[in-house]
């Protein structure tokens, strides 16, 4: 078997990569996609801690793996929402920049 | 156990006329006058049937125990070695009062039934009335100063309430705030007694506290020579005198007659002046540890009795006459408790509560008939008009005056005794004062009655309809009556050389008064006689003035008033107390409150600090709001540096024991 730290540290490398994209990419469409990243990231954490803990009767907890059926419920929601805001975005400023996107300060 | 139903629910008599408040208080807008009534009534009576009841039960079951009937009801303040509880007791002082209180409550609540018929918020007069009832009964019923003080400062309230009760009128609402004010100094001094007893006693407790005191195991020699106990008692007696209206605090009950007549006569007669009284009787035996604390008490009794009776004598309105008498009878009952006659004190209280209450529902009654007018001078020949409250206020002035066989009689009688008997010049002096009061509030009680009753009419018969008052007023003027001419009886045998049932009733909470000095007891009883004797001729002289000067020659007043003008205006003045209280104390204080309290200390410091720490708020707001950029992408870094900063504080304290024991390892 897989033991977990090697799930532990991709999801970790998985999860930097989306920050860092987050962080450093311009186009909304991109940063879109690096928040899934980060997501799913965190869904390997969830199911590599489902499998290494075992229960009493010789399976493994499946805390893990239901959280992750909750994340990918919100992030498929999150998704429809997000990509709706985008396409309104890019219609009405036909561009993806999020530097153009700042009318929320003062 | 099961023959005492009442006295085990002590706590029934006071609750009553709380729930009669509290409905009367809640839902009492929207009813009818006669919903009101009945609430406010059956709860009052109840309370007084109860009373009448547990006072029953308590002499035939406790009484002859020689113990005192005390029962803890819940605790209500437990600090360390502290405890306050909702304790009631009854001994014979308190039934005392607490029959008192119920029985002239219920009455004047009966006679407010007819009287305040017609004016706007019965409901609430009725329900400040029922609560001023219960504060007064848990200030009788406790059976500890810090449950007394509740009742205290309680009845102070309703007073407050009961004195503003027509608002709407600048001196109604000034005269509720003074009677407010001056009784918080006395409270002050109140506390500062309590602290005091409780820091040297550890116990507030009547019981544990005069245990502690006649068992003498305090500690004298604390306190030096000026002693604990007479700070202690000078404390409690400075509440006392501003409850009681005793110089130099008695200025706020004349100006509480802006309330209505019955509250008059409730609160500012009968009963809630008295409380001071209670309180010195009920803590006699602290008085009794101190000879200076009782000749203050003394001197300031009768000081204030003489002082009151001279004012009364030229005042023209009916109501502010009954309130110098009232605050000249309060010093009479301190001159007794002074002198060490509690019981005659007591005694006094209760024959003054049934005749002064008598006094001013009469005098209610006569202003109900004039249609509000309260100046003597415009009244005269009322007597045949109004008959029964003329006789009811004739019996009431007699009791008042000292005639022989009214109650007066007997309880101004055994304080003059006992301050003559004292013995010493200071006793003598007492005395005389005593007497000189006795004969002037004959001559302005019956100044009253000649002015009010009879003489010729003063009146415009065309604008004033006078007509007698409702049974519902005069029944109540009735029973008090003939309460003020029997009241006094308990004291009759004593004259024919028997036993004298009230002081021997109240025997067990005072104890016997020693034996006087050189005197044999038939020598005491002549003696007591011939006193009775002397008190009766200075008042029939005081009488004998007044029917000179108001019926055989009405136009002599008037020029003696002129012949002695200085005099004259000096008393009509009041001695100028409140302007003199005006000058050196009110006056300054407000020049202090504008100019430093509120133009410094509140504009300057507090509404600086509060105005500082918002523009501070302002100035920080103002510089950190640059870092809302509108930038998502810096958002994001906030993100993520919070983010880690967060995992590195979480995980700081594993790295540190991962890298310790390596670093250990290493220099070894």
């Amino acid at each position: 078997m897989v033991p977990t730290q090697y799930y532990l540290v991709l999801s970790a490398i998985l999860f930097g990569l989306g920050a860092v994209a987050f962080v450093v990419k311009r186009n909304i469409i991109t940063i879109f996609m690096s928040i899934e990243l980060m997501l799913n990231a965190v869904n390997l954490a969830f199911v590599a801690f489902s499998q290494s803990m075992p229960d009493k009767i010789g399976g493994h907890k499946l805390d893990g793996q239901v959280f992750v059926l909750f994340v990918i419920v919100v992030a498929a929601a999150e998704a429809a929402v997000g990509l709706g805001i985008i396409i309104l975005t890019a219609r009405n400023r036909r561009s993806l920049n999020i530097e153009r996107v700042d009318l929320l300060k003062l | 156990m099961s023959n005492q139903p009442i006295l085990d629910h002590l706590w029934i008599i006071p609750l009553l006329p709380l729930l009669g408040a509290a409905v009367n208080g809640f839902f009492g807008l929207k009813w009818p006058n006669k919903i009101v009534n009945t609430v406010a009534l059956s709860s009052t009576g109840i309370s007084f049937a109860c009373a009448l009841e547990a006072v029953r039960e308590f002499v035939t079951y406790v009484a002859p125990t020689g113990q005192i009937f005390r029962k803890e009801f819940f605790d209500w303040i437990v600090a360390g070695n502290f405890r306050a509880g909702f304790d009631l007791q009854m001994d014979q002082l308190t039934v005392v009062m607490v029959l008192v209180v119920t029985g002239v409550g219920f009455l004047i609540h009966i006679y407010s039934t007819g009287y305040m018929a017609h004016e706007g918020g019965y409901y609430r007069f009725f329900a400040y009335l029922n609560l001023f009832m219960f504060f007064m009964l848990i200030l009788v019923l406790a059976a500890n100063y810090v449950l007394l003080f509740v009742g205290w400062e309680g009845v102070g309230l309703s007073s407050y309430l009961l004195i503003g009760f027509y608002f709407l009128r600048k001196s109604a609402a000034d005269a509720g705030k003074k009677a407010f004010i001056v009784n918080r100094i006395g409270d002050f001094g109140f506390m500062l007694g309590m602290f005091l007893l409780f820091r040297t006693f550890h116990t507030l407790d009547f019981h544990d506290l005069f245990d502690q005191i006649t068992k003498q195991s305090w500690p004298h020699e604390a306190w030096g020579a000026f002693g604990m106990m007479t700070i202690a008692c000078l404390l409690l007696f400075m509440g006392a005198c501003g409850k009681s209206a005793q110089l130099p605090l008695y200025v706020w009950l004349p100006d509480a007659m802006e309330g209505p007549t019955p509250v008059s006569a409730l609160i500012h007669a009968a009963t809630m002046v008295t409380a001071g009284v209670y309180v010195v009787a009920r803590s006699h035996i602290l008085f009794e540890h101190s000879e200076t604390a009782l000749v203050v008490v003394a001197t300031i009794g009768c000081a204030t009795a003489l002082f009151a009776a001279t004012i009364g004598l030229v005042q023209t309105d009916i109501k502010k006459v009954l309130a110098y008498s009232t605050v000249s009878q309060l010093g009479y009952m301190f001159l007794a408790c002074g002198v060490g006659a509690f019981g005659a004190g007591i005694f006094h209280l209760m024959t003054h509560a049934f005749f002064k209450a008598l006094l001013f529902l009469a005098a209610g009654s006569v202003i109900h008939a004039m249609g509000g007018e309260q100046d003597m001078l415009k009244m005269g020949g009322l007597s045949k008009k109004i008959k029964v409250t003329y006789v009811t206020m004739l019996i009431a002035t007699l009791a008042i005056a000292g005639a022989p066989l009214f109650a007066g009689f007997f309880s101004k009688d055994a304080i003059l005794f006992s301050a003559f008997t004292v013995g010493g010049n200071g006793g003598h002096l007492l005395y005389a004062v005593g007497l000189l009061t006795a004969l002037l509030t004959a001559f302005y009680m019956f100044r009253l009655i000649f002015l009010t009753f009879h003489g010729k009419q003063r009146y415009d018969e065309h604008h004033v309809h006078v007509h007698e008052s409702p049974w519902s007023m005069l029944g109540p003027l009735v029973v008090l009556a003939i309460l003020s001419i029997f009241g006094g009886w308990f004291a009759l045998p004593s004259f024919f050389g028997g036993a004298d049932y009230f002081a021997n009733f109240l025997l067990p909470v005072f104890g016997a008064r020693g034996e006087i000095e050189g005197l044999s007891e038939a020598a005491a009883h002549s003696l007591e006689i011939t006193l009775a004797i002397v008190a009766v001729a200075s008042a029939t002289v005081g009488f004998l003035v007044a029917f000179w000067l108001y019926l055989k020659q009405p136009g002599k007043p008037a020029e003696l008033a002129k012949s002695l003008k200085g005099a004259y205006t000096t008393l009509y003045n009041k001695y100028y107390v409140d302007e003199l209280y005006a000058a050196a104390i009110v006056r300054p204080l407000v020049w202090l409150s504008e100019n430093v309290l509120w133009k410094v200390v509140d504009v300057e410091a507090i509404d600086g600090t509060v105005n500082g720490i918002a523009h501070g708020a302002t100035a920080v707001g103002d510089t950190v709001r640059h870092t809302q950029s509108g930038n998502t992408r810096s958002y994001a870094v906030w993100v993520v540096v919070g983010a880690l900063a967060i995992i590195f504080i979480i995980f700081w304290p594993a790295l540190h024991a991962f890298v310790a024991p390596a670093q250990a390892a290493v220099t070894k």
